[in-house]
């Protein structure tokens, strides 16, 4: 339900353990406060959240309802107002970014450097850390009208630098 | 080579329909996409109609491939399918209606990402056969009939056959961070 109530980011992280979405929630459901895009994962045991919340209430009384769940110091929560307006739909062509290699610090820094070089816009991104191996998974989207072969001949020589392997793909979509 | 191998394939030709017209195309969360639908007689008039306006509403919607009796807010095993054209299509059975369709065999499953008339904001990563087989029967004469394909087909026929039976898209993504905005291709 969207009324014209404001959208806060409500960003939790901290230990996990079984019940964190259903409590954060329901605390946020307790003062009516409507659920929109989110975002819930586990990173090396840690949880982290981050979800969008439209609601009428102040942000203190959004703070105040996740309160109880971070008394113990295991939870961390963060209310932020974002800025009114709504976020234009992406547009232009969709591209699937791989990359694994020997960790060493950096080497998000230059492959994304030279996404945005670009102009292109990194959509989401993940990355894992398993023993010596790096890996970095991103979808990005290039503006209307730019080819990804500079991107991808640019991405080749920087990840060579930094001892990675990297590889692109297009992303189509299809209306059935 | 075994004598069911050298079999050729079962020919069939999609009757001729009357033009149809052009119905509304209905969006989730309309309950009418979660309904699994009737099995229909495809001799009925009102069926045989109901094929000629998926066709009409199809031709009416840009880049459309199929579309399904649920999606003209009707929850009947009905769809029509036309890939003819479209840079991913192999094999191509032309533009045809089939009725009460199921799967025989499906295999190869690749994942895609696919969107929907029904679900206009909104694209989704989905694994589906590439080699597929399916019954079904064709409007007018009730004829059932096999067709064998691939590729791009495949996936439209898939996508099809579960609206008949209540799926959309989103019922079969890929786990979170597989339901993706729609571009835009301004």
């Amino acid at each position: 339900m969207e009324t014209a109530a404001s959208v806060l980011a409500v960003t939790v992280l901290g230990t996990d353990r079984p019940g964190i979405v259903a409590d954060v929630t329901a605390a946020l459901a307790g003062v009516g406060g409507n659920l929109e895009d989110s975002t819930m994962t586990l990173l090396r045991g840690h949880f982290a959240m981050v979800v969008l919340v439209r609601t009428e209430r102040p942000v203190a009384e959004i703070e105040a309802a996740l309160a109880p769940l971070t008394t113990d110091g295991r939870l961390a929560a963060l209310v932020r107002a974002l800025p009114v307006g709504e976020a234009a739909a992406p547009s232009g062509a969709v591209f699937t970014l791989r990359v694994h290699g020997a960790d060493r610090p950096g080497i998000v820094a230059a492959i994304t450097q030279v996404v945005a070089d670009n102009g292109g816009t990194i959509v989401d991104l993940g990355t894992r850390l398993s023993r010596g191996l790096y890996v970095l998974t991103a979808e990005l989207q290039l503006p209307v009208g730019a080819t990804p072969v500079r991107l991808e001949e640019q991405l080749t020589a920087v990840a060579r630098q930094v001892g990675v392997e990297v590889h692109l793909d297009p992303v189509d979509d299809d209306l059935l | 080579m075994s004598e069911g191998a050298a079999r050729p394939r079962p020919a069939w030709v999609m009757p001729a329909l009357r033009a149809g017209r052009v119905r509304p195309v209905v969006t989730a969360p309309d309950p009418v996409l979660a309904t699994c639908g009737e099995r229909v007689d495809p001799r009925d008039p009102v069926i045989v109609q109901l094929g000629a306006d998926l066709f009409a509403t199809q031709a009416d919607s840009p880049g459309c491939v199929g579309l399904a009796a649920q999606q003209v807010g009707i929850a009947a095993q009905v769809f029509s399918v036309d890939v003819t054209g479209h840079a991913k299509t192999r094999t191509c059975h032309g533009r045809f209606v089939l009725c009460n369709t199921e799967v025989v065999a499906a295999s190869r499953r690749e994942r895609g990402r696919e969107g929907c008339l029904s679900v206009p904001d909104l694209t989704g990563d989905v694994a589906r056969a590439r080699r597929l087989t399916v019954r079904g029967q064709l409007p007018v004469s009730g004829e059932w009939v096999e067709l064998q394909t691939d590729g791009f087909e495949a996936v439209a026929l898939q996508h099809e056959i579960d609206h008949t039976q209540g799926l959309i898209f989103l019922d079969r993504v890929a786990g979170p961070g597989a339901v993706h905005p729609r571009r835009t291709y301004l």
